[in-house]
């Protein structure tokens, strides 16, 4: 080749180790345009914000029946979030099913078998063995946690079709049928305020009362947050307000303590009494939005929350405050407050460090009035009928009305509005009809799987905030699941371990470890109650939240108060 | 509720004691400043680290509490009773260490024995575990630099933070729940096909071994490698000045980690952290090589480093002295100073770089002495000493966290410097608004308020349209405009007709963007501008500096925290090279060689009479080479065969050469043309100042002794003064440094002693112990009227256009795996595995249009050359685009660019040329 020519391109030889070769293109999964297109499509003009990861997720879900990776990645670009952000979300709620490249998808119908304390108690270990092979492959079948149907255990989900008194024989035919869900009779906005309903709030927003006055009537009525921790209702409001705005508001229906059913009894039959005292909350405290956090199990409420929210906004009822509805995707934790802020934040349910308090520091950093639906449904009434309509019920020292979740070995189980500080044996016998036909009354839960298990000898203990305690018991979401002589203690106690080894967010040592751990042993025909004890101790000492904490509960119940049954 | 102020400190008392802590602090630090150590294994004291509090290993009792508390995160209130000691507390540590150990492989053959993990353990006394062990994680070791081994994770959540929150590199999560949670990278991906761009972060926060550095594992995973003693260093590659500390066994590196210097605050990159290997190279140079006899010199020469007996062979150190020494001499005899060049290099110290450019000045008694500054920020430099009379940047990157407003144009930080990227992405988690303005996307945008892909080469058009936005809209600061600047009418007249609507069409954005960037950045209380070599290497590349000058002049954005301008410098050391003087029209501290009474301080400094006029520069060298001016060269470092545009012209000129003496660690192409070879010392076996982007001078140490005969590179120059007639008697670098002192007043308030002492001071500093000054420029400029120079700037055309022949644009750069002309990184085992071999990039769309598939391998071709490389798919690169890395020899890229230059910088215009791509896929098949 003569002087000055372009030399011919022929490699050469270069510094490298020539072992491999050049990647194909920049680091890391790359977008998939079709996917891309398509996930656009699906969004539409929604925005993408971080906060409706969980949002964007269902609508895939809902859309291909799972999570392909490739429109996971089209997800994380359109939003503008990392990989890793995407990916730890989806993974951590158990109503996603995420597909990676070479894996099958899920069949397209899916069947969920609840397998909770009680529904256990009534079965559904059988259910979930028999199934499977009755439906056949196009068919999945999945335990899951409490669907809050306890009172008709076991219940199972086809779909979004929930089938109460479940049998395999019922549940062949369901999948067979409409898998949305059945909505219930309930009273709808036209209805609820034919009954006099939303003047109070149009009275309110008129200016015709004062947060002040609310905010008495409420503490004289000694209305107590529902969710479980009891926290006085007029004083919480007193102390958000407090706060400098903007203030947010949340309400918790992640009703997911086992046992518990009360907020799904009075969503499904007269949603508008919730959404009234939800708004007038948000007036009182000066709160500028609200988000509505419903459970995925629910999926009827949410039909109604959806059309009557809509007949709200219509009606010009919810200027002062938008509710945004926002759906859960399968995990307990979130009914922790904090681990729903995050989870309305569109991350995982990871509870928050206190100090802060949510009251403060709460969702998007704002101060944030968190409350129960039951909470929000008495507000109208006790405003309207006064303090003392409400304060003039109650047994045993409590005050007030409450809507116990029943369940278990009663003849009739369901939602039982009674007194404040009933006991069980009153409970049973005069709301659920005596014991189940064949069975002694042995034992019970007075607040789901974290509030312990107490004997019958206990049972004329009041079922009221503060009176448990002292018996590593509390009765939190008053779901009292009863036990009998025909079930096995520990057994029940595993049950509610092993949902909490599953429900764990993982985030602490003695939690996630501890959970776990304590499965392991329990699982042993013979407990080592000494290391259980211990491992108790720190998980009640050193978990960051409630769950942690509470996990322990059942277990010790068992070695504190039946000590036969580690015989 | 009204705002009650937090107090001063907080008073409460810690295992009886009275204490204080500061505001905001936590217990836990409280109790360490104290003397109390509590363990901790999720929670790390290190800079960026948030507390997380969730391994639950360091819980403290507060009385009146129900539960513990744990001591990372929580703050104290003023009374509170903390006990750190009681049974309980300490109870529930054990308890938790025990839940831990249950699932941790046994100590003696866990993945790092020597672990904080196993520290603690051991400290508290729980290394064995009564608990039922879960199932364990399977190894994952995709990677090449990193084994991932979860079976010891304990899901602390650090690699987490250390990834998204430190570094924001975001391809770390913790996926999954309860004790399935884990540690994933993107959609649980093995670690090596993630997105992950190994800057270690997770590695070296990780406590247990679960992330390590895979050449510390044996084959069952365990680490038998440990360090005898460290070395507190500099990392060696870019301009961001990263301290390190490396660990050293039997006087080799067995790892590096990151250091708390000013710059990196313990952050590294892939290139830091896991690119030292390249000093055990057998390429390196062991023995001094002079040209064989019978090996004429080609342009096209190639040499293997592993052979180079074909056109070398090994001689004495004498004998390779007296040669290179006897050949420079004679050019000299023959031609006088005129034929005589020397290109320093950017890489070497301080000291080396001074003393190249003393004895370039002294023996050669020329002014032809220049290195790579030429080939980056040369316009960037001579637009801010017209502007602002002074080359280096006014604030360093560090200001982000100060800053609104951040404006990052023409740079990729995150390829080129990761570890100032981290520090911008810090600043835009925290609510600073970043514009991000260059023709390729980047991953940085991902932060971004806006990004601003322009066309290719339309700067001007778009700072103008900018800088005519804020004078139309009355965002000026006309205050600081009176007070501190000239040339505003002129800049004011300049950009009357370019307004974002008729620059819209000219620069690719449309007008609302450029408007809306324009008010962002005028009206940001504090706005900083980050620019690179997108900026500085077009035919317009002062232009554009103007530009950016001129931005931050009228709106008043310098001078204070959060503000200023600052051109990222590619190397580790173009800064102090620059400083130093190893620049044609200057002495060093930027003293002009024309003027009398400078020269005279030179003359009476270094008792010798000086060349009164500039030299010329890199690539005017190389032209002077062709025209027969030039005959003899010491090149120091520098590898203008692969740097310098227009590969076949420079190689053309070195081949020419009568004398070429190369001092270098690797036979590189420039030395394939050399008639001397010195072996000389990798950064890593000096002694040696390093003056990085941010001004900061900072000391690098000696970690291991240089291979074979290799030797210091100052003792080098100084034996080759010395056979040039000079009498030389340096006997350390510090003596060197001691002398740079004298000569030059940025140095002032900063001795040697100091270095060693503090690792790092900024330039300018006022007095012997206390703190340099970061932020320059708050009461006017170093000019002559004190007042910043507004230049406006006109549009002119990249040189070479795109046609129908040549219908793409060729850009070039570097990328994160290799820096510069590869030289070292290419030989760094890592480097090389992610990064192996040339590719050009385009846009997948581009490829389909053209019928190729990501891999194939391609043809480029200027009118200057052509190259075979295979085909990259990257969204990044706009369509009608290609971009090339400048690191591969193999398809390098200089074989394509154009050599015009930049009338002012004298830069060459790499990052625009005509180009097209023909498919090779018959060569492909071929492979």
């Amino acid at each position: 080749m003569p002087e000055g020519t372009p030399r011919p391109f022929e490699r050469q030889i270069h510094p490298g180790s020539g072992r491999r070769k050049a990647p194909k293109t920049p680091k890391g999964r790359q977008l998939d345009f079709e996917a891309s297109e398509e996930v656009k499509a699906l969004l539409g003009d929604r925005p993408r914000r971080p906060d409706l990861l969980i949002e964007h997720l269902h609508l895939i879900q809902d859309r291909y029946g799972h999570l392909a990776a490739r429109h996971l990645r089209a997800l994380a670009e359109e939003m503008n979030l990392p990989m890793a952000a995407v990916y730890e979300v989806a993974s951590f709620y158990a109503h996603f099913d995420i597909v990676l490249e070479g894996e099958a998808p899920p069949p397209p119908l899916t069947i969920r078998v609840c397998d909770s304390l009680t529904c256990e108690m009534m079965g559904a270990q059988d259910i979930l063995k028999a199934l499977p092979k009755e439906v056949g492959d196009k068919v999945r079948v999945l335990p899951a946690p409490c669907m809050g149907r306890c009172a008709s255990a076991p219940v199972a989900e086809v779909g979004h079709r929930h089938v109460d008194n479940a049998t395999v024989e019922s549940l062949v035919a369901a999948a067979a049928g409409d898998h949305r869900p059945a909505i219930p009779a309930y009273k709808d906005l036209a209805a609820y305020e034919g009954d006099g309903g939303y003047k109070l709030l149009r009275a309110c927003l008129a200016d015709e009362r004062t947060p002040e006055e609310l905010i008495e009537i409420l503490s004289n009525a000694s209305l107590r947050g529902l969710g479980g921790a009891g926290f006085p209702t007029g004083k919480k409001w007193q102390i958000v307000r407090g706060f400098a705005g903007p203030r947010l508001m949340s309400i918790n229906a992640d009703e997911g303590e086992p046992g518990t059913f009360k907020d799904r009894h009075y969503l499904e039959s007269d949603p508008h009494r919730f959404l009234e005292g939800a708004l007038i909350a948000a007036w009182a405290v000066g709160c500028e939005r609200c988000y509505i956090y419903l459970r995925d199990e629910y999926p009827a409420v949410r039909e109604i929350l959806l059309q009557e929210i809509a007949k709200l906004e219509a009606a010009g009822l919810t200027k002062h405050c938008p509710l945004e509805l926002r759906r859960g995707a399968g995990a307990y934790i979130c009914g922790e407050e904090s681990a729903m802020l995050e989870s309305i934040e569109g991350k995982r349910g990871l509870p928050r460090h206190r100090p802060p308090y949510i009251a403060e520091i709460g969702l998007f950093g704002r101060p944030t009035l968190n409350q129960n639906v039951e909470t929000m449904f008495w507000v109208r009434d006790i405003v309207e009928k006064g303090a003392e309509w409400f304060a003039s019920h109650g047994r045993n020292g409590g005050k007030g009305l409450r809507s116990y979740s029943v369940s278990g070995r009663v003849k009739s189980p369901g939602v039982k509005l009674a007194p404040a500080g009933i006991s069980v044996k009153e409970l049973i016998e005069e709301f659920c009809d005596g014991m189940a036909e064949g069975h002694a009354f042995r034992a019970y839960l007075p607040g789901g799987a974290s509030g312990g298990i107490l004997p019958a000898s206990k049972g004329d203990l009041p079922l009221e905030f503060g009176q448990l305690e002292k018996f590593n018991s509390f009765v939190g979401s008053h779901a009292v699941v009863i036990l009998s002589d025909k079930d096995d203690l520990k057994a029940a106690a595993l049950n509610l371990m092993r949902f909490f080894e599953d429900e764990s967010c993982g985030q602490c040592t003695p939690c996630r470890n501890g959970t776990e751990k304590a499965v392991k042993l329990m699982s042993e025909k013979s407990w080592d109650a000494a290391l259980l004890e211990e491992l108790s101790q720190v998980m009640r000492d050193a978990s960051i939240c409630g769950l942690g904490q509470a996990a322990p509960n059942p277990l010790m119940s068992i070695l504190k108060h039946f000590p036969e049954e580690l015989k | 509720m009204v705002a009650v102020p937090k107090p001063e400190v907080v008073r409460f008392t810690l295992d009886g004691q009275d204490i204080e802590a500061q505001p905001d602090e936590t217990i836990w630090a409280a109790a360490a400043r104290y003397g109390t150590k509590i363990p901790h294994l999720c929670h790390s004291p290190e800079p960026g680290y948030r507390p997380d509090g969730n391994c639950r290993a360091c819980m403290v009792e507060v009385e009146g509490e129900r539960v513990l508390a744990a001591s990372c995160i929580r703050t104290p209130r003023d009374g509170m009773v903390v006990k750190s000691a009681s049974q309980r507390a300490e109870k529930a540590r054990a308890m938790v260490f025990e839940l831990l150990v249950a699932d941790q492989p046994k100590r003696e053959t866990s993945h790092d024995p020597e672990s904080k993990f196993w520290h603690w353990a051991a400290d508290i006394g729980v290394t064995e575990s009564r608990f039922p062990v879960r199932e364990q994680w399977k190894p994952d070791l995709s990677h090449p630099a990193m084994a991932v081994n979860l079976d010891a994770c304990i899901n602390c959540n650090l690699c987490v933070r250390a990834c998204r929150e430190v570094q924001v590199n975001d391809v770390i999560g913790m996926a999954f729940r309860n004790h399935g949670a884990k540690v994933i990278f993107d959609f649980d991906d093995p670690m090596g096909q993630s997105t992950c761009v190994a800057c270690g972060e997770c590695v070296q926060a990780c406590p247990t071994g679960a992330l390590m550095e895979a050449n510390l594992l044996d084959d069952r995973g365990t680490r038998t490698q440990f360090a005898d003693r460290t070395v507190d260093s500099l990392c060696p590659f870019c301009g961001v000045g990263c301290q390190t500390t490396v660990h050293v066994k039997d006087d080799k590196i067995l790892y590096i980690d990151g250091r708390d210097g000013p710059a990196n605050q313990n952050r590294l990159c892939v290139k830091g952290r896991f690119g030292w290997d390249y000093i055990y190279s057998p390429h390196r140079l062991t023995k001094p090589l002079i040209r064989r006899d019978d090996a004429p010199k080609r342009w096209d020469d190639q040499v293997d480093s592993m052979n180079p007996w074909t056109h070398f062979r090994e001689a004495t150190w004498e004998e390779a002295l007296e040669k290179a020494a006897g050949g420079l001499n004679k050019v000299y005899e023959a031609n006088g100073p005129k034929g005589l060049a020397g290109f320093g290099s950017a890489k070497g110290s301080n000291e080396e770089a001074y003393l190249f450019q003393k004895l370039i000045r002294t023996a050669f008694r020329t002014n032809n002495v220049d290195h790579c500054t030429r080939l980056c920020h040369a316009s960037s430099v001579a637009a801010l000493m017209e502007g602002i009379g002074s080359g280096a940047v006014t604030a360093p990157f560090g200001a982000a966290k100060d800053s609104d407003c951040m404006i990052i144009i023409g740079a990729r930080p995150e390829q080129n410097h990761p570890v100032a990227a981290t520090f911008l992405k810090n600043a835009a988690k925290r609510g600073a608004k970043i514009i991000v303005m260059d023709p390729r996307g980047q991953q940085i945008s991902r932060y971004a308020y806006k990004s601003l892909q322009f066309k290719p080469g339309q700067d001007v058009a778009l700072l103008n349209a900018m800088l005519h936005t804020i004078i139309e809209e009355g965002l000026t600061d006309q205050q600081y405009i009176q007070a501190h600047t000239s040339g505003f009418d002129d800049l004011k007249k300049m950009v009357k007709d370019f307004s974002p609507e008729a620059m819209a069409k000219v620069c690719g954005i449309d007008a609302a963007t450029i408007r809306d960037v324009a008010r962002t950045f005028a009206r940001s209380e504090r706005s900083i501008i980050f620019w690179g070599m997108g900026v500085s290497q077009h035919v317009h590349g002062t232009d554009n500096s103007r530009c950016l000058i001129a931005l931050t002049m009228i709106t008043g954005q310098i001078g204070r925290p959060g503000t200023g301008l600052h051109p990222l410098r590619g190397q580790n050391n173009v800064q102090g090279a620059s400083d130093a003087g190893l620049i044609p029209m200057v002495y060093p501290d930027y003293k002009s060689v024309e003027l009398e009474e400078v020269r005279q301080f030179y003359e009476n400094l270094w008792d010798t009479k000086l060349d009164p006029k500039r030299g010329l520069t890199v690539v005017e060298i190389i032209d002077a080479i062709l025209a027969d001016e030039i005959k003899g060269m010491y090149v120091m470092g520098e590898n203008p065969a692969m740097s310098d545009p227009d590969q076949t012209h420079a190689r053309k000129a070195l081949a020419k050469l009568e004398c070429l003496v190369v001092q270098d660690i690797f036979l590189t192409e420039t030395a394939w043309h050399a008639d001397v070879v010195l072996p000389s010392s990798a950064h890593a076996e000096k002694w040696g100042s390093f003056t990085n982007t941010n001004r900061e001078v900072q000391i690098g140490r000696p970690v291991a002794p240089p291979p074979g005969e290799a030797r210091q590179d100052w003792e080098l120059i100084q034996e080759l003064a010395n056979r040039l007639g000079l009498d030389w008697t340096y006997k350390h670098p510090k003596d060197v440094f001691t002398e740079m002192t004298e000569a030059m007043p940025s140095l002032k308030h900063i001795t040697w002693d100091r270095l060693v002492r503090e690792d790092a001071v900024t330039y300018p500093v006022d007095g012997p112990d206390v703190p340099g000054n970061e932020i320059l420029f708050a009461e006017g400029f170093p000019t002559g009227d004190g007042r910043a120079k507004i230049v406006p700037a006109g549009l002119v055309p990249p040189d070479e256009l795109p046609d129908e022949d040549y219908p793409l644009v060729l850009t070039t750069g570097r990328m994160l795996e290799h820096w510069h002309t590869g030289a070292m990184t290419r030989r760094a085992t890592v480097l090389d595995a992610l990064e192996p071999e040339a590719v050009a990039s385009l846009n997948p769309f581009q490829l389909r249009t053209m019928g190729l598939e990501p891999g194939d391998m391609v043809k480029v071709a200027t009118r200057r050359g052509e190259i075979a490389l295979n085909v990259r798919a990257d969204r990044d690169v706009p369509e009608g685009m290609v971009f090339i890395p400048f690191c591969f020899n193999e398809a390098a890229a200089n074989m394509l660019t154009n050599p015009q230059l930049d009338p002012f910088g004298k830069i060459p215009e790499f990052k625009f040329c005509a180009c097209k791509v023909e498919p090779l896929k018959a060569h492909a098949a071929a492979e």
